[in-house]
C-alpha cells in the first residue's frame, strides 16, 4: 500500500496579486480620468505633471541610481525640443527643415542623448558638488547662447507654433488625446527605469553608487557605467522635452532658463529621490502649487505673483525636514505607526 | 615660480612670450596691417581695459565664495542672492545718506550679519552633507530672490558714484599717433581705474592676512585638515562663522561695486552665481590666488568676446572651463587633492 500524500501545491503569485492594490487603483484611476475630468485639468494640470515628472525621473536615475545630481536634464530636453523645432515644421520657415514626423522625432532624441552624453562625460570627471556646479554651469552657456545665436536657435524669440504631427486622424494637441499621449510616454519612461534599475547594468551603477573604487577593483568600469547612465537619462529627458514643446506649441531659451533647471531639481527632491515615483508626486505638487497658488495667495489678500515664494519656503522647509522628500516623510509616518502598534517595541497591540 | 620653471620649460616659455606679445600689444602704437586684422587699438584697449575691471569684481564676489568652499566645504548657491541683497542695500543706503562710501561698511556689517545667521542656523546642522546643503541653500536663493523681487520690484537701479569718481581720466597708454607724431593717450572711466585699485588692494590685503596672520594660520590648517585643526583645541566653529561671515559680507560689497559700474536688476543674482562658479572651477576651489587668475581670464574672455565674436561670448567662457575641467579637473591653482 503506498500513500499519496498530496500536498498543496506552492501556488506562485501572479502578477495581479503582486502588485498592491492601491496601484491598480490608481493606474485604474488615470486610465478613466477623462470621463470625468475638465479639458484644463486633463491637459494643464496632468499632462503637465507627466512631462516634467519624466524630467525630474531622469534626473532621480541619475541621483537616486548613479549618485550624480545633475541640472543638465531640463537643457537635454529643451535641446531635443529645439531640434524638433528644426528638424521639423514651425512658425519659422527660414530655419525649419520640415522633415516626415517618423525621421525627425528619432533624430531630435538621438541628438539630445548625444548631447546629454558629453556633457555627462564632462560631468563624471568631477564628483558630488562638483557636478551640480559643472551641469549648472553648462545649462546656463546653453541658455546664453540660445538666446543669442540667430541663425541656428532663432535667438530670443526661439520658435512658435511646433506642433505634434497629425497622426492616425487625431489632433494631438486635443485634451484626451494629449492625456493618453502623456500618460503612455510617462508610464513607459516609469516601467523603463524600473527595469533598467534592476538590470544587471543599473546593480551595477548602484554599486558604482555606493562604492566606486570596489566596483573598480571588480572589473566595472565606473566611467562607462556613469557616462552611459547619462545616455539613458539624456533620452528619458528628451521626450518629456518634445512633449513640453508641443504642449506649449514653443520653445525658446527661457524653456531651459535657470529657473526652470533649477525647478526640474526642486521637484525630484520634493517628490523623494530614492524611487522612480516620487518625481511624478513632486511634479503634481509642484502643478498644483503653480496653477492654483496665485488664487489661494490672492484669497488671503496677498499678491498673485509671489508663488514662486510659496514654492520656494515649500522646498526649503521639506528639504530642511525631510531629505527625501514627500515620500521620507510618508515613510517616517508608516514607521512611527509600526513603532507604536508593535507590542515588542513598547506600542499598544 | 623657479620650480614650475624647472618642471614645464616648454609651458613656462610659451606663456612668457604670450605675456610678451600681450604686452607690446598694449604698450605700442599699432602698425597698420594689425588695425586691419583687429580694429582700432582704442576698442582693443578698452576691452582689455574692460575684462580687466569686470574681472576684479568677478574677484571680489568669488573670493568668500572660494574661501566658503576651501575652509567649509560648504556650497553656499545664496552667494549671488546675498551679491545682489549687498548691491540693494548699499544703494538704498547712498541714496538716503548721500554717501557712497558709507555704504561698504553698513553693508559689509548688514550682509556679514546675515552670513553669520546662514552658518550658525542652516550649515551648522547639516555639516558633511554636501547635497542637503546645496539643495537649502538653492532655496534659500529662490525665497530671497522673491522677497527681493517684492521689494525693489523689477526695475535696474544703479548706484550712483560720487562727484570726485565721476569723469574720465587719461591713463598713459597710447592709441594711436596724430599725423604730426603726437601721441594719443587713453581715457578711461575713472571709476572703473579706482575699483581695479581697490580689489587689487584687498587680494593682497587677503593675500597678507591668510599667510602672515594668526587668523590666517587657522584657516589654511583648516583648508587642509579641519579635523586636526579641531582636534588641536581650536575652537573651529568660531573659524568658520568669521570666514563664512566675511566671504558673505565681501560678496555684499561686491554688490555695490557691481551697482556702481553695471546695474541692479533681478537676474544679476545667478549671473554672478554663475560667474564666480565659473571662476573657482577655472581658478581651483579654495584658492585666493586661483581665484584672482580665474576671474582676470574670464574677465578678459567675456569683454574681447563681446568685442570680437559678440555672439558666442558666452561660449568662449564656457570652453575655457571645459578646457581645463578635461585638463586639469581641480583647477588651474587647486591643490590636487
Amino acid at each position: 500500500m503506498t500513500y499519496v500524500v498530496r500536498r498543496a501545491e506552492p501556488t506562485q503569485p501572479t502578477l495581479f496579486e503582486k502588485v498592491p492594490a492601491i496601484w491598480w487603483a490608481v493606474a485604474l484611476l488615470l486610465i478613466a480620468m477623462p470621463l470625468f475630468a475638465s479639458n484644463f485639468v486633463l491637459f494643464q494640470i496632468f499632462g503637465w505633471t507627466f512631462i516634467l515628472g519624466m524630467i525630474a525621473l531622469s534626473l532621480m536615475f541619475l541621483a537616486g541610481y548613479g549618485g550624480m545630481v545633475s541640472l543638465i536634464q531640463m537643457t537635454v530636453g529643451a535641446m531635443a525640443g529645439y531640434m524638433v523645432a528644426i528638424l521639423g515644421t514651425s512658425g519659422v520657415p527660414t530655419i525649419s527643415l520640415g522633415w516626415p514626423w517618423w525621421l525627425y522625432i528619432p533624430v531630435a532624441i538621438l541628438i539630445a542623448a548625444i548631447f546629454g552624453t558629453l556633457v555627462g562625460a564632462l560631468a563624471v570627471r568631477t564628483e558630488g558638488i562638483y557636478t551640480i556646479m559643472i551641469t549648472l554651469a553648462i545649462a546656463s552657456a546653453f541658455f546664453y547662447f540660445t538666446r543669442q545665436n540667430y541663425g541656428l536657435f532663432n535667438g530670443y524669440t526661439g520658435f512658435n507654433r511646433v506642433i505634434p504631427p497629425e497622426l492616425f486622424g487625431i489632433d494631438w494637441r486635443q485634451a484626451t488625446p494629449f492625456y493618453y499621449l502623456t500618460l503612455t510616454c510617462a508610464a513607459l519612461s516609469y516601467f523603463a527605469v524600473v527595469y533598467v534599475s534592476r538590470s544587471p547594468f543599473g546593480l551595477a551603477l548602484q554599486g558604482v553608487r555606493d562604492n566606486p573604487r570596489r566596483m573598480g577593483a571588480l572589473g566595472f568600469s565606473v566611467t562607462a557605467h556613469r557616462i552611459l547612465a547619462y545616455t539613458f537619462s539624456s533620452v528619458i529627458a528628451a521626450v518629456g522635452g518634445i512633449l513640453l514643446v508641443w504642449q506649449n506649441s514653443q520653445v525658446s531659451p527661457g524653456t531651459a532658463g535657470i529657473p526652470q533647471v533649477i525647478d526640474i531639481l526642486v521637484i525630484a527632491v520634493v517628490g523623494g529621490i530614492k524611487r522612480p515615483i516620487g518625481p511624478f508626486i513632486g511634479a503634481l505638487i509642484y502643478v498644483l502649487l503653480r496653477v492654483y497658488s496665485p488664487d489661494v495667495l490672492l484669497a488671503f489678500g496677498l499678491s498673485g505673483e509671489r508663488f514662486k515664494l510659496v514654492i520656494g519656503l515649500g522646498f526649503l522647509v521639506i528639504v530642511f525636514f525631510s531629505p527625501d522628500g514627500v515620500l521620507g516623510l510618508w515613510e517616517k509616518y508608516k514607521a512611527r505607526r509600526a513603532a507604536q502598534t508593535d507590542p515588542l517595541r513598547g506600542g499598544r497591540s | 615660480m623657479q620650480s614650475f620653471y624647472k618642471r614645464h620649460p616648454v609651458w613656462s616659455i610659451i606663456l612668457l612670450i604670450l605675456i610678451a606679445g600681450f604686452v607690446w600689444l598694449i604698450a605700442t602704437p599699432w602698425p597698420p596691417g594689425l588695425e586691419q586684422v583687429l580694429g582700432r587699438k582704442r576698442i582693443f584697449l578698452n576691452a582689455v581695459l574692460s575684462g580687466i575691471t569686470l574681472g576684479a569684481l568677478y574677484f571680489l564676489v568669488a573670493s568668500g565664495f572660494t574661501l566658503i568652499f576651501g575652509l567649509m566645504r560648504n556650497v553656499n548657491l545664496a552667494h549671488g542672492s546675498l551679491y545682489l541683497l549687498g548691491g540693494y542695500i548699499g544703494y538704498e543706503v547712498a541714496n538716503a545718506t548721500g554717501y557712497w562710501l558709507l555704504a561698504f561698511p553698513v553693508v559689509f556689517v548688514l550682509v556679514g550679519a546675515l552670513g553669520l545667521v546662514l552658518q550658525h542656523q542652516v550649515f551648522r546642522r547639516m555639516e558633511g552633507e554636501e547635497l542637503r546643503q546645496t539643495l537649502v541653500t538653492i532655496g534659500i536663493s529662490v525665497v530671497l530672490a522673491d522677497i527681493m523681487l517684492w521689494i525693489w520690484g523689477g526695475q535696474s537701479y544703479q548706484v550712483l558714484s560720487p562727484d570726485w569718481l565721476s569723469g574720465p581720466m587719461t591713463l598713459p597708454l597710447v592709441t594711436a599717433l596724430r599725423s604730426n607724431g603726437d601721441p594719443v593717450y587713453l581715457t578711461y572711466p575713472q571709476v572703473r581705474i579706482v575699483i581695479l585699485v581697490a580689489a587689487i588692494i584687498i587680494g593682497i590685503a587677503m593675500w597678507l592676512v591668510l599667510n602672515r596672520s594668526r587668523l590666517g594660520m587657522l584657516i589654511r590648517a583648516g583648508v587642509d585638515d579641519r579635523d586636526m585643526l579641531a582636534a588641536s583645541g581650536v575652537r573651529i566653529q568660531y573659524v568658520f562663522l568669521a570666514v563664512f561671515a566675511f566671504g558673505a559680507g565681501m560678496a555684499g560689497m561686491a554688490g555695490i561695486v557691481g551697482g556702481t559700474f553695471q546695474s541692479l536688476t533681478p537676474g544679476e543674482d545667478t549671473r554672478f552665481l554663475l560667474a564666480s562658479l565659473v571662476v573657482v572651477i577655472v581658478g581651483g576651489m579654495g584658492s585666493i590666488p586661483g581665484a584672482a587668475i580665474g576671474a582676470l581670464i574670464i574677465g578678459l574672455a567675456e569683454q574681447l568676446g563681446l568685442v570680437y565674436a559678440p555672439t558666442y561670448s558666452v561660449v568662449f567662457t564656457f570652453l575655457i572651463m571645459a578646457v581645463v575641467l578635461a585638463f586639469r579637473p581641480q583647477g588651474l591653482l587647486g591643490a590636487g587633492r
